[in-house]
């Protein structure tokens, strides 16, 4: 009798830790989900704002139909991208044919002093920024997240209910991540 | 990653422990003075409901009574000031925060920050005028991420809590003091009535003046040394969230290089800001009573970082600029996040006087309710609110065009 009590005990705290476990399994890829969803938001509103911007300059910016041309193919390209790391590839030239614009504008001095363009440009420059601090939560979150899944005794878990680690989101842009840091 | 900010709470919760305690001993101490050997309760309880009510105050309506008294008015239109509520945006996703924070602005030139309330899914962050017409992008961005991560380090509530203790001390110490010089004359008698135990009663009389005097500056120096170590982690956090160490340096640089006091903040107040809100008023304050480690400090670390902007950096970074051992804590060093610094969003460009003033005019009026029209001679006509409610019109003083005033003031 004692002994089945003993048991009847040690498989109780065992099945609590293991659903513990569980539950923090999912709690932590509902994090990692949200966290995406935050940067897909985001995503969303800078391809919202490009058709904004280019109407806007359109005007000022007759002989650069080219470089308004490569931002609203990528943009187009980038709405259409499916997986995550295709994503990733999209965004960043989306990103890059942006960053491509404000070197040309900075030829047009009475675009740069329009009203419309610079609230557009604060809106613009913050959807960045968004993007960018979301994709950082992101990865955190994925760290966590993959972490817990290789980890004892949380794998053993994992296994058992088949978790998959979630892939990171990169810059595709090596090059730019290479510029050596200069300090003041 | 911020779960780990919790083993530093545990250090911080013991410093808040140990308060406590001096609090109770002092309490039982001057009850036992007063009531006989019996009184030592009495006097720990009065202590004790002392704590709750002030604690229980603090909980639930701290957060807008610091901010009434800073005079903070909440912003809710984006567009007062549309990168304040951008960056304030950023800042949240990044820190991931569960709702945006409230935003407020304090109507002063001299330029300053703080963030309230007890947890992340109620805060608020105020900044003043001053603040926003002196940075740019990168530099507020600096300054609103240290202020979030006071809040997700959950600072506001500890140092609430730690500031509470420290009042209430200093508040039992001063009755206790007051009531000695008063009614010495009732302790006396009290003295003679109890012969036998006259030496004893003459110990604790001069333990407990001692401690009278004592216990409010021990507290505040215990009070200062957790403020300063919070800021440190602040920074540190700030970094790890923006990714640009020299936006926050150079807001710093920019922040202390007025000599402007805040007139709404006062010595209660002050430890709650960025960087110590009273520079006149308060004396030259060496490091161990001030609130704020000293700026040249923050600022030579935050200047250190090249590597990396993860706690790991900082670390390595305040060795490297204090000599001093250690000022992030174990657990949260442990994190294994890369963090590259990244380039300036905008560029660093630096207003000179003139324009700084009239972007800080401009805002103080915003503030006010004034509304503006852009005339098309280049004038921008400022119009003091109830003006023209009973003709809506207003002519340009330079070219004599007439404008429609439209009254769109809510409040």
């Amino acid at each position: 009798m004692t002994a089945f009590i003993i048991l009847l005990v040690i498989v109780v705290f065992v099945a609590i830790f293991f659903v513990s476990i569980y539950n923090s399994l999912v709690r932590l890829r509902n994090q990692v989900k949200n966290a995406w969803s935050q940067i897909d938001v985001q995503l969303k509103r800078r391809h919202d704002l490009i058709p904004n911007l280019i109407e806007t300059v359109k005007g000022y910016m007759k002989h650069e139909r080219e470089t308004l041309e490569n931002i609203t193919n990528a943009r187009s390209k980038a709405m259409g991208a499916g997986t995550v790391p295709e994503k990733a590839k999209a965004e960043s030239e989306l990103a890059g044919a942006i960053s491509k614009f404000y070197v040309v504008v900075e030829n047009y001095p009475d675009l740069k002093a329009n009203q419309n363009f610079l609230a557009l440009q604060e809106e613009l420059t913050s959807t960045e920024n968004k993007i960018s601090f979301a994709r950082q939560a992101y990865n955190d979150q994925v760290l966590f997240f993959n972490n817990k899944i290789e980890m004892f005794p949380s794998n053993i878990v994992a296994g058992m209910f088949n978790f998959k680690q979630e892939s990171f989101f990169e810059l595709e842009d090596k090059a730019e991540r290479a510029v050596p840091k200069v300090s003041f | 990653m911020w779960e780990q900010i919790q083993s530093n709470k545990k250090k911080s919760i013991f410093l808040v422990i140990t308060m406590g305690i001096f609090l109770l001993i002092i309490g039982a101490l001057f009850g036992e003075y007063y009531f006989g050997y019996d009184g030592f309760m009495i006097g720990a309880s009065f202590a004790f409901i002392i704590f709750i009510i002030l604690s229980l105050i603090s909980y639930f309506a701290g957060d807008s009574i610091l901010l009434s008294v800073s005079k903070a008015k909440e912003v809710t239109d984006k567009s007062v000031h549309p990168q304040l509520f951008n960056i304030v945006e950023e800042m949240k996703i990044a820190a991931s925060l569960p709702v945006m924070p409230k935003i407020y602005i304090i109507n002063e030139a001299a330029p300053n920050a703080f963030a309230t309330g007890r947890n992340p899914n109620k805060s608020a962050v105020a900044v003043t005028s001053g603040l926003l017409a002196r940075l740019n992008r990168d530099e507020l961005q600096g300054v609103i991420a240290h202020e979030i991560s006071h809040i997700i380090n959950r600072d506001v509530l500890l140092m609430t809590i730690a500031g509470i203790m420290l009042g209430s001390i200093v508040f039992i110490s001063e009755i206790f003091l007051r009531s000695q010089f008063r009614i010495g004359g009732s302790s006396k008698r009290y003295n003679s009535n109890s012969k036998s135990s006259g030496q004893g009663q003459l110990i604790l009389i001069v333990v407990a003046i001692a401690l009278a005097i004592l216990a409010p500056i021990l507290a505040r120096l215990l009070y200062f040394a957790i403020s300063r170590k919070r800021e440190y982690l602040a920074d540190a956090s700030a970094v790890r969230l923006t990714r640009y160490p020299e936006g926050l340096a150079s807001a710093l640089e920019k922040i202390s290089s007025t000599d402007l006091d805040l007139q709404s903040a006062s010595k209660v107040t002050a430890p709650m800001y960025i960087v110590n809100p009273l520079k006149k008023k308060g004396m030259k304050l060496s490091n161990l009573t001030s609130t704020h480690p000293p700026i040249s400090e923050r600022v030579k670390i935050l200047r250190s970082m090249m590597y990396g902007a993860n706690y790991k950096d900082y670390e390595a970074a305040f060795q490297k600029a204090t000599g001093k051992k250690s000022v992030i804590p174990p657990g949260v060093l442990k994190e294994n996040v890369k963090a590259e610094i990244r380039e300036a969003g905008a560029p660093i460009l630096n207003l000179d006087p003139k324009s700084e003033k009239r972007n800080l005019g401009d805002l103080m009026m915003t503030m006010n309710n004034f509304l503006f029209i852009a005339c098309a001679c280049g004038l921008k006509l400022k119009i003091p609110p109830g003006f023209g409610t009973n003709k809506p019109e207003i002519t340009c003083t330079k070219c004599g065009r007439k404008h429609e005033i439209k009254v769109t003031q809510s409040d």
